[in-house]
């Protein structure tokens, strides 16, 4: 015991290199192996067969036969999306939907953030529960509800009509509107989360100093607050942008049919064309898009980290 | 008799003795209570133009609390107070002449130590040439010039107190704030920066109030010290009637080291009072009058440096000497610290080391004589 405590050098125990073994092993497991199959079938031929593709190459036919297949290996499927030109507009449409959306989302969760870091500090854990509360629902309801909001007789538009402001009911549904409005509306938590977090950690006495310093309140929150909380800001937008750029519910449930996603793009291409092989790439691709903003949130996360160390 | 200066004088400016003068800032009657704790009780003070005026007290007086309510982040409960004859209710911080060195620094994390010294001046408009030549300076005085690129986070606590102070200091504001400034410095540097704050006040002509822990540092830079009590001033006054002259035993006790002897009045006239003490069989005759009444419990309150030390025994009868046995003995280098027994009590003297060698030094069991002079303590009667 005594020279356990004693020798407590960098060096990891058996323990300590199996703990860190777990989460590699279930990356590993859950992801990096399916990602493998995916990208495999993105190589392969479409067939008409169970599963719809021609295996490119088998790992369980030997080196020879291993040999010849890679060699057959064929980028087909990636050049086919370079000359259909709806695979790239459905993915600049998607990135463009989630730029836009994730900007709103800013907008409307930063006061919400400010807001909640601000109010009296008995408050604060109601509040932070009052925005996990909708994660309570299932999020296909919650789109869905929207719906019976958005549509032309729904909810917003009888309310507009009736306060007179609109004479005609507005069409948002099945627009791009609708999309944005679902997209902020459900991942506004993931924003409001980490913001609120690194709001909440602003020491006061800089904004006083600020104050002391001769600068007006609001003059303290653009030249201190805003600039501190900027970690919260891009940590709460990635974790806004990167999954609504793959979203898929949203848009097909609000969206209309010129709503261009790679979401809605790869399902059609899976279960209408069951086209297993071009979907594959279209996944790989879409991965390959999202891998270069994770890149950039690891490593701005890791800034901070090193700033507060 | 004409009034004997208590104390050696810095400087010749004294506006308090003055009833003429006006303040320039001043508390009237400033409660301040957080719920039902009164951190600030009643106080009031007069601070005048061109003052270094300390506020002295243990931890959690209320000195932080005043200097916020100075500076515009708390709102007193009751009274007001006043800068240059204005009430500074309803002015908001950043419109007050004041500017305030926080107790823990509040640097901005995202700016560089030239952007923070800066960020003040900026506040005010000022042309970028004079803001680059203010921060050198600032820098130069807080010898940081070699960490101006530098975020706060890559600097010691000591550096990082030093913008603090810079960053406080870069204004020029009427009225400084320091809250604790120089305590994270070691003690050469905290000596040089106390008189390059002197100077500066002297030169800018700027009223500095400052809240120290380090009582030395109170006595150093200070004109009047205040010694703060559980949100009370108990005592206001120049640094030498404060150590010479303290109104209390509070104050006697908080500033430098004391003896504190229990004793009984046995006569007291308008020349001079006769104690009897409590402990040991002597007679303390002192040239202040006190309102007390015969056989009435006091304090006498005398430095250790003001007791006289010979060896020998008391001849009997003689005022201000009493017989004692040495007990312990301290010894400091430039001076040895002596604490002998009266009875039950026991009373510490303090003999400078002139000479490196001593003819027959006084050692441990010897029995001595304590004396001192007529005028070398004062009677506290609370
Ligand atoms: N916002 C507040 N709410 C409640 N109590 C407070 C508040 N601010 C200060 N106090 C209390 O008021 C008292 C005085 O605090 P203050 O900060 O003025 O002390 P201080 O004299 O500066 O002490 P220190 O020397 O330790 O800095 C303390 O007991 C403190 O707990
Ligand atoms: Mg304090």
């Amino acid at each position: 015991m005594a020279s356990e405590t004693s020798s407590s050098a960098p060096k990891r125990s058996l323990g300590g290199w199996a703990l860190i073994a777990v989460p590699y092993f279930w990356l590993f497991l859950f992801f990096l192996v399916p990602f493998f199959i995916v990208f495999k079938i993105s190589l392969s031929q479409i067939a008409v067969a169970i599963p719809p593709y021609f295996p490119a190459f088998d790992l369980g036919q030997g080196l020879q036969v291993l040999f010849a297949d890679l060699k057959e290996l064929s980028l087909e499927n990636y050049i086919f999306l370079t000359e259909d030109d709806l695979y790239w507009r459905s993915y600049v449409s998607s990135v463009t939907i989630a730029a836009i959306s994730t900007f709103i989302t800013l907008l409307v969760g930063y006061p919400l953030a400010y807001g909640m870091a601000r109010s009296p500090k008995e408050w604060r854990p109601t509040l932070l529960m009052l925005v996990i509360l909708p994660f309570w629902t299932s999020f296909l309801i919650r789109v869905y509800a929207w719906i019976g909001i958005l549509k032309n007789e729904g909810l917003l538009n009888q309310l507009l009509l009736t306060l007179g402001l609109i004479d005609q009911p507005l069409t948002i549904l099945n627009t791009n509107i609708a999309v944005y409005i679902g997209i902020v509306y459900s991942y506004l938590p993931f924003l409001v989360l980490p913001l609120y977090a690194s709001l909440e950690k602003l020491d006061g006495t800089l904004l006083e100093a600020a104050e002391d310093l001769g600068c007006p309140p609001w003059k303290a929150f653009w030249k201190i607050t805003l600039p501190l909380s900027i970690p919260g800001i891009i940590a709460g937008c990635f974790l806004v942008f990167i999954p609504a750029v793959g979203e898929f519910v949203i848009p097909d449930l609000l969206g209309g049919s010129n709503t261009l996603m790679i979401g809605k793009t790869l399902w059609v291409e899976f279960f209408n064309n069951r086209d297993w092989p071009v979907s594959s790439a279209v996944a790989v691709i879409l991965l390959l898009i999202l891998v270069i903003p994770i890149v950039l949130f690891q490593n701005q996360q890791q800034k901070m980290a090193e700033r507060e160390g | 008799m004409a009034k004997k200066p208590i104390g050696p004088v810095r400087r010749d400016y004294a506006p308090w003795d003055d009833p003429a003068s006006v303040p320039f800032i001043e508390f009237r009657n400033v409660t301040k209570r957080f719920g039902d704790f009164t951190a600030v009780n009643n106080l009031s003070l007069k601070i005048y133009e061109r003052e270094f005026f300390a506020l002295l007290g243990g931890s959690g007086c209320g000195k932080t609390t005043m200097m916020r309510m100075l500076a515009g982040f708390e709102t007193p409960t009751e009274g007001e107070i006043l800068l240059d004859g204005q009430s500074l209710s309803g002015v908001p911080p950043y419109r007050r002449p004041v500017n305030m060195m926080f107790q823990s620094y509040a640097l901005f994390p995202h700016m560089n130590v030239e952007a923070n010294i800066a960020f003040g001046l900026k506040q005010d408009d000022m042309p970028k040439a004079e803001i680059a030549d203010r921060v050198a300076e600032m820098l130069r005085l807080t010898k940081l010039e070699s960490f101006a690129k530098r975020k706060p986070h890559q600097l010691s606590g000591g550096q990082r107190q030093r913008v603090a102070l810079a960053r406080s200091l870069a204004k020029r504001p009427k009225v400084l704030l320091l809250d604790e400034p120089l305590g994270a410095l070691d003690r050469k540097l905290r000596e040089e920066t106390q008189f390059e704050l002197m100077n500066l006040q002297e030169d800018l002509k700027m009223t500095f109030l400052i809240v120290t822990h380090d009582q030395e540092e109170a006595m150093t830079v200070a004109d009047r010290i205040a010694v703060m009590d559980a949100g009370e001033i108990v005592q206001v006054a120049t640094p030498g009637e404060i150590y010479e002259a303290p109104n209390s035993k509070f104050v006697a006790d908080f500033i430098g080291d004391v003896n504190l002897i229990e004793a009984k009045v046995e006569e007291t006239s308008e020349t001079g009072t006769r104690l009897q003490a409590v402990h040991g069989n002597y007679v303390i005759d002192s040239a202040q009058s006190v309102s007390a009444s015969k056989g009435e419990t006091v304090w006498y309150a005398i430095r250790p440096e003001k007791v006289r030390m010979e060896l020998g025994e008391p001849s009997g009868g003689d005022l201000n000497s009493a017989g004692a046995i040495v007990w312990d003995i301290a010894y400091l280098g430039d001076m040895s610290i002596f604490h002998s027994r009266i009875g039950e009590a026991s009373l510490r003297s303090t003999v400078a080391n002139v000479t490196r060698t001593v003819e027959r030094p006084i050692s441990w069991d010897d029995k001595v004589v304590l004396s001192w002079d007529r005028d070398a303590g004062v009677i506290l009667t609370e």
